[in-house]
């Protein structure tokens, strides 16, 4: 009895809040914590690095830098890649969008899976792939055309800055198709219905109706592809590293190999971090402006099918055309990649003498490089995985139940890693966990990459977690507390559970960017703590292409199996 | 003059699930000038169907549509007008307002995409909004107004054309009670003003009784009746319609030597009146609310429970195997167990058996 009104007592002092730590508080504490310790640190050094020359605070150096004339060029290669890749990709995507959302183009589900394979594929992979094809120095299809038509050089030079925009445009166009394609699925037809009743011809109505609704979904898969562009490493370093073409990603890394560890050589990729860093912020800031001006409600809670278009006489022509489009962007360099990794030396003819398993073989059996690679790759997967998964459950239960004072902050903190490219991220984290602070010296370890990809991965499990969390109704937690389960039981007994869900599938949208990350882990990886794309992209730099290829092969493989196994378990959850 | 007419329309769908499904079967039908006519019936009828067959949205599998004596779709001959050359008015359900226009650039589209000069854009826009109660707010987006304003922004738009032929898909089924019975008159007072013809889809019989000046009621992909709210109402053709228009009471009776008794009690008639056509089994149709509930003469019975409703008193009445609903006035009260007797002045006879429409209901519930 006496213990009963103990608990009652204590439980009434939780409700009115006289108890400091309880546990909304704790939580609230801890999520400020992490995030402190994940993001301000390596931003904050970054910061200091740039403006502090070890004794005063000095804009010098950084001037320097940016006036430096290969940096000067960095910059304008990355603008203009950026800028041109993102308006190809742009037209390219909504077309297909349109044709596969909005016509009666038949073999819709063949294309729709075509799509969904570079999203598979880490871009560096890709690059790779488009290199051995178009290489002006020995590309398989250059060596061909020269051969069949007798040319004198190579027809296509894929390593110059016009090469790097193609290869954005093939890879990122179906991230722009995916936004546009499910806003015209999911778009009321009578809008456009009401048009054709008021006389407007088909594609007038395209014009005037069908894509100025789509503009927001549009805007946001540009915008995407901007960003991305903006701080892509894989392509730009696989494609222009040889010819010296540097963006700003790769420059930064470049920097940072060539000091070596110097001061003064890691103040200026600091610099130059900062540079990205401001154009990247440009462009988000352009998105938030975008996003909030053209926000129309066009989905109405009715399905409906949507009226196909006939394109009538125009229906093959342009079925043979994207067909052939999709399988050459889509298929060919996987088909490349898988021919290379059975070559006996790479630069020799596809002939059958000239198969063999032996690359294979020689990464397969006793190179501890390739399986300490997948061991790793598997780990960090699987370790940003389950850490973001509960990270970022906290975090959105803090954010949205708990709704502590400056919960902006924390949202902000915790979507700021996001928007900072790869690189930046990196370097933060060498410069903040090399002995700054409290003398923790993760550098060289696989740790430093494990807090890289859970800082960089955290939105992922935040905005699952939060979009599920925000359709749990309060009174569902109320009700439980209402029956006498304590706040903790509440919460693990009714909230947890409900937003399962969103939390597994939250899990493997860091586990699979995860396991074939190449940006971060090129800049943070020791010796005994290579990731599958440091491993791969080594051998490529080594001159092994075809046992890159080889491992490449085998890291698709193993993306492809982890995917199947998710698709099943998933499947299995909805019959429940 | 015969505004709209229908001639042996059919279309048929092949779905994964239902095989080739008839959704509008042998439809025939002319509508006149100036007159307002609904298509009535449950979701799945073919209503809608055949609207948008009417507007151009889905082509026929057999038959020809005719708007003002021009072929629009003709099977046969292989005729098939756009919708937007057939200068109709259509109002949608979910209203169809573009988001990311204003109400002027909304209401002025139809007159755009026909290149009017701009004066007269801005003058006949002007007028449109003022008859649906919208002027003053051209300036405004669609999204700030509730749905009954949004829905007048689709009539504006859709009369500002001033077309001959008006197309209605359930377009108040998305408001709100009162709002749906102001915009019905709305709706008729435009009609009286700019004279078009109305083609009203809805699955809401009042309103079809309302609105209309006739109207059919359509089951299965068939036309089950046409004709005015009154003659749908008081001698409906077939027990579907009886059921699908007002209240309906169907009684089993047996009808022995001309005499009508109501199955499992032969101890009394039911009905009065000789029926002719030998030895059957048939269903009394009537309303409840024109069954007479009296003490002095007509079937004997007893009152099974008795139930206030806010205008009108409910009876469950047994009658033979079955149970009646008979609404009466306040004033004539009766106590539950109570002995009654009644009348029924004009009930509907139809045969017992179910129909085949009955038949193929059930087999597409069953897949």
């Amino acid at each position: 009895m006496k213990k009963f009104a103990r608990k009652r007592n204590s439980d009434l002092e939780k409700l009115e809040g006289r108890r400091f730590l309880n546990l909304d508080r704790i939580m609230t504490l801890l999520c400020y914590l992490i995030l402190i310790t994940v993001v301000i640190l390596p931003v904050f050094m970054i910061i200091y690095y740039a403006f502090w020359d070890g004794s005063k605070i000095d804009f010098q150096m950084f001037l320097n830098v940016l006036l430096q004339k290969e940096n000067l060029t960095a910059i304008k290669n990355t603008l203009i890649i950026a800028v041109f890749s993102t308006t190809l990709a742009t037209v390219v995507g909504v077309f297909f969008a349109w044709l596969l959302g909005r016509s009666d183009i038949p073999l819709k589900g063949v294309m729709k899976f075509l799509f969904s394979i570079p999203f598979m594929i880490p871009p560096f992979l890709a690059a790779m792939a488009w290199d051995m094809m178009f290489s002006g120095r020995g590309g398989y299809v250059n060596r061909w055309l020269m051969n069949t038509f007798n040319l004198a050089s190579a027809p296509f030079n894929i390593n110059t800055v016009m090469g790097i925009i193609i290869i954005e445009v093939v890879y990122y166009f179906p991230f722009v198709y995916m936004q546009v394609v499910s806003a015209l699925e999911r778009m009321d037809p009578t809008l456009e219905e009401s048009a054709r009743i008021a006389g407007a011809k088909q594609f007038y109505v395209i014009r005037r109706i069908t894509l100025p609704l789509t503009i927001p979904a549009i805007s946001s898969g540009v915008l995407l592809v901007l960003i991305t562009s903006l701080s892509n490493y894989g392509i730009p370093a696989m494609l222009g590293f040889s010819q010296n073409i540097f963006t700003l990603p790769t420059m930064i890394v470049e920097r940072m190999n060539r000091a070596g560890g110097s001061f003064e050589g890691i103040r200026q990729a600091t610099a130059l971090s900062i540079v990205l860093v401001v154009v990247v912020s440009l462009a988000l800031l352009l998105q938030r402006k975008l996003l909030t001006v053209g926000r129309y409600d066009i989905i109405k809670g009715k399905s409906m099918r949507p009226a196909l278009i006939k394109l009538r006489a125009a229906k093959y022509p342009l079925l043979i055309f994207s067909l052939v489009f999709l399988v050459l962007v889509v298929l060919a360099p996987l088909v490349m990649i898988l021919l290379v990794s059975f070559i006996k030396a790479y630069g020799l003819n596809f002939a059958p003498e000239n198969f063999t398993v032996a690359n294979y073989k020689r990464i397969l059996i006793n190179n501890t490089m390739v399986k300490d690679s997948v061991g790793n790759s598997l780990f960090l997967g699987f370790a940003a995985g389950i850490i973001c998964l509960f990270l970022g459950a906290m975090l959105a239960y803090v954010i949205y139940k708990v709704k502590p004072k400056g919960r902006g902050v924390l949202e902000l903190l915790a979507v700021l890693p996001y928007s900072l490219p790869g690189t930046v991220l990196a370097i933060g984290c060498i410069l903040a966990w090399s002995g700054a602070f409290f003398g923790v010296t993760l550098y060289n370890t696989i740790w430093i990459i494990l807090v890289a990809y859970v800082a960089r991965y955290l939105t992922y499990t935040l905005k699952s977690s939060s979009a599920s969390l925000q359709q749990v109704h309060v009174s569902l937690e109320e009700a439980s507390r209402a029956c006498g389960a304590t706040h903790l039981e509440s919460l693990r007994d009714i909230t947890l559970p409900l937003i399962k869900p969103a939390m597994i599938s939250g899990f493997f949208l860091v586990f699979f960017p995860a396991m074939r990350e190449l940006t971060t882990s090129v800049l943070l990886y020791g010796p005994n703590s290579r990731t599958l794309g440091v491993a791969i992209y080594q051998l490529r730099i080594n001159g092994q292409i075809a046992p890159a290829a080889a491992l490449s092969v085998i890291t698709i493989l193993l993306i492809m199996i982890c995917n199947n196994v998710v698709k099943r378990i998933t499947r299995d959850k909805k019959g429940v | 003059m015969e505004q709209i007419v229908l001639e042996h329309v059919t279309k048929r769908f092949t779905t994964k699930a239902l095989g080739t499904v008839t959704a509008v079967n042998d439809f025939c039908l002319k509508v006149n000038e100036g007159e307002c006519f609904s298509f009535l019936g449950p979701s799945g009828c073919g209503k809608t169907t055949t609207l948008r067959m009417i507007a151009g949205f889905e082509d026929l599998s057999e038959g020809a549509i005719y708007l003002g004596g021009h072929a629009v779709s003709v099977k046969a001959k292989n005729i098939y007008l756009p919708p937007e050359e057939r200068g109709l008015g259509m109002v949608f359900q979910a209203f169809a307002v573009w988001p990311h226009m204003t109400i002027f650039d909304n209401v002025a589209f139809p007159l755009q995409v026909q290149k009017r000069p701009a004066a007269e854009i801005r003058e006949r826009v002007k007028v449109a909004l003022k008859h649906c109660s919208l002027d003053g707010m051209e300036k405004i987006y669609p999204s700030d107004l509730s749905g009954g304003q949004q829905q007048r922004i689709a009539l504006a738009r859709a009369i500002v054309v001033n077309p001959k032929v008006m197309l209605l898909d359930e377009p108040l089924s998305n408001l709100d009670p009162q709002l749906r019975e102001t915009m019905r008159f709305e709706i008729k007072k435009l009609q009286k003003q700019f004279g078009f013809t109305i083609i009203f889809v809805t699955h809401d019989q009042s309103e079809a009784m309302a609105l209309s000046d006739r109207m059919l009621v359509m089951d299965m992909g068939n036309v089950r009746q046409i004709g005015t709210p009154v003659e749908l109402y008081n001698s409906p053709s077939s027990r579907f319609v009886h059921s699908f228009l007002g209240q309906s009471n169907f009684t089993h009776v047996d009808i022995r030597d001309g005499k009508v008794y109501a199955k499992g009690d032969h101890s009394q008639q039911i009905w009065a009146a000789p029926q002719t056509g030998g030895n059957k089994e048939m269903l009394m149709a009537t309303r409840p609310n024109t069954i007479e509930m009296g003490r002095d003469e007509g079937y004997s019975t007893k009152v099974l429970k008795r139930v206030f409703r806010t205008d009108f008193v409910e009876y469950l009445v047994p009658v033979g195997d079955d149970i009646l609903r008979v609404q009466t006035l306040h004033r004539n009260l009766f106590q539950e167990g109570e002995p009654c007797r009644l009348k029924f002045p004009s009930p509907m006879w139809y045969p017992a058996e179910e129909d085949d429409s009955d038949k193929e209901r059930a087999r597409r519930m069953i897949i």
